[in-house]
């Protein structure tokens, strides 16, 4: 199979992945830093036969994805962090309404207006559920460019097969570097692309209604019931993790996008110094590994969970190990990123005895 | 013998929840009847708004849809663009129209979005139970403008068709209104010319129809009637304002 191979920044990889999905409907808002990715849709869409609109917000952008969605279209918005947060009204709404959308973060500093540099604060947002009422996202984390576009490609047969959102956690480093991108030339999409549930015109059949409100007694209940035996599902199902040099490490670091490529080069200066260090990066934030972080306690490993963040992650890999308080944490905010002799030191400090030192 | 009157083929045989007096009934039939006379029903993707009308979809027997409050228009939008042989409107009140959902259907008008609204004006909002909407009429009593509206205050009604008129996208828009037989027979009318622009791939249009909210207006359903036709209309005139 012929391959096409390029140098692609991780916001137009991400328009790419989403084009080779079978994405035909896309509406954004000016936002820094995932301001390449708006711009490559406005020259795809229209080249694909696809729908571009430039809307007048980010939440008119979300509602348009609703619409688009529930009119059976693969649609998707993107933003960064101020505008993903906008459109939390619309994310819930879909939760509620089950209608399948891919939406990218391109993570940047916060709170607030914040910064423009890479940075990692939206993890509970995007988790634990930003806008209201019960629900989950699927949340997947890139870290290369490559990893921006095949994530981004199969996140839509994803949030077709559950209906529901699924979420791009990137940020401004990934969405902006170039890296060599490369595909398959007539990659296709995946998944089941009818949906004899979408609003098109009652024709053949009764009339249908996509909606969220549900007045009568019992009846949200028993939908609640079901997103939840919906979720059990998919955390069994669709939970993903790269593990590094975890064999027999006393130290595990914890780490996801950008921090989890530059924990790997810790863990190999760790190695380096004779402190048995692995990787563990989460690849999907939700479903979380709970289930492989106890194997490696249990195994005997130390964490050290590095984000950029005030810490964020560290909560989930706590709760996964019981809540030891030996997890240790190492954070940089603001557009703040870890360099791999900050983990190292940080390592050394925690996991090294003063003997050794 | 000839059938003077039956229920339209849109519309389901299910009792309303509106109150006594209210004016969606009456809309939501003259929706159904205009969309079953144009042949439409099939094709049909409506955009309930929230607010009194949310629960359209129990009402008619097309596709429907909600939208998070004042979002309807971009939900719309959506919709009609992948589906841009199918019919779309937007069913909203006050609230959802003329406060929360500004920019969206100021934007979908000024994008010419070929789809039809049906703005439906009561003055209140009825659904949380009766408080200022931005179209309130001067000296109005509500939940939240106990003091009766002032200008100084609260603002001004808010003519919403008068400001969409100066959009370029925009190609029809009227002002109609349900207090006696003959607005009535406008109103279907105006709904009819606004369905027509949109299978006519014209572009966007809208109409608003003043309707009565005996319950929080406090007036009985005639009272109600008889202040479109003295207060209402003086503030909101009736007609085709563009198109």
């Amino acid at each position: 199979m012929a391959k096409i191979k390029y140098l692609s920044t991780g916001n137009e990889a991400c328009g790419e992945g989403a084009i080779r999905a079978g994405c035909r409907f896309y509406a954004g808002y000016p936002i820094t830093p995932q301001n390449e990715l708006t711009a490559y849709m406005s020259r795809r869409m229209e080249e694909e036969k696809g729908i571009f609109i430039q809307s007048e917000s980010e939440l008119s952008a979300v509602n348009m994805v609703m619409g688009a969605s529930a009119a059976g279209a693969r649609a998707m918005t993107s933003s960064s962090s101020p505008g993903i947060s906008l459109k939390q009204e619309g994310i819930s709404y879909l939760a509620g309404m089950e209608l399948p959308a891919v939406i990218i973060n391109v993570m940047r500093g916060g709170p607030g207006l914040g910064n423009i540099s890479p940075a990692q604060g939206d993890y509970f947002q995007s988790t634990k559920g930003g806008g209201h009422g019960d629900y989950r996202l699927m949340v997947y984390a890139p870290s290369t460019v490559q990893e921006m576009f095949e994530m981004t490609y199969r996140a839509f047969g994803k949030a077709d097969k559950y209906r529901m959102t699924v979420m791009i956690l990137a940020d401004g480093m990934l969405g902006q570097m170039m890296e060599p991108l490369e595909f398959d030339e007539d990659i296709k999409p995946e998944g089941e692309t009818r949906k004899p549930w979408a609003m098109t015109g009652a024709e053949g059949r009764e009339a249908g209604s996509v909606k969220s409100l549900f007045l009568g007694e019992g009846v949200l209940e028993d939908i609640n019931d079901r997103l939840q035996a919906k979720y059990r599902k998919i955390e069994a199902a669709e939970c993903e993790y790269e593990e590094y040099r975890t064999e027999d490490a006393e130290v595990v670091i914890t780490g996801y996008g950008t921090v989890g490529r530059i924990a790997r080069s810790a863990v190999d200066m760790l190695r380096s110094e004779g402190v048995k260090a692995g990787l563990l990066r989460p690849v999907t934030l939700w479903p979380f590994p709970y289930e492989r972080l106890r194997e490696l306690k249990g195994k005997g490993a130390r964490f050290l969970a590095v984000e950029m963040s005030a810490g964020q992650m560290v909560e989930d890999v706590r709760l996964a190990v019981q809540d030891d308080p030996k997890v240790s944490f190492l954070g940089r905010t603001g557009g703040g990123i870890p360099s791999e002799g900050e983990i190292v030191e940080k390592a050394r400090e925690k996991f090294t005895s003063k003997k050794e030192k | 013998m000839s059938t003077t009157f039956k229920k339209p083929v849109s519309m389901r045989d299910n009792v309303m929840h509106y109150c006594p007096g209210c004016g969606h009934g009456l809309i939501h039939r003259l929706v159904c009847e205009v969309i079953d006379e144009l042949g439409l029903r099939e094709k049909t993707i409506a955009i309930a708004p929230v607010g009194c009308a949310v629960l359209a979809y129990d009402y008619w027997d097309f596709d429907t849809m909600e939208a998070p409050h004042g979002r309807t228009p971009a939900v719309a939008t959506g919709v009609k663009r992948v589906l841009p042989d199918r019919f779309v409107f937007t069913y909203q009140g006050d609230g959802d129209l003329a406060a929360i959902g500004t920019s969206e259907i100021i934007h979908a008008g000024n994008r010419g979005e070929n789809i039809s609204v049906v703005f439906v004006n009561n003055g209140v909002y009825g659904m949380t139970g009766g408080q200022m909407a931005p179209t309130t009429l001067i000296g109005q009593a509500t939940a939240t403008s106990q003091y009766k509206r002032r200008p100084e205050k609260e603002g001004f009604p808010l003519k919403i068709l008068e400001m969409m008129a100066l959009l370029d996208g925009v190609v029809y828009l009227e002002r109609t209104s349900v207090h006696s037989p003959k607005d009535v027979l406008n109103t279907k009318k105006a709904v009819k010319r606004s369905f027509e622009t949109q299978i006519g791939n014209k572009g966007f249009s809208m109409v608003e129809v003043l309707s009565p909210c005996p319950t929080y207006w406090g007036l009985s359903p005639v009272e109600s009637m008889k202040r479109i036709e003295t207060e209402v209309v003086k503030e909101y005139p009736l007609g085709v304002i563009k198109g």
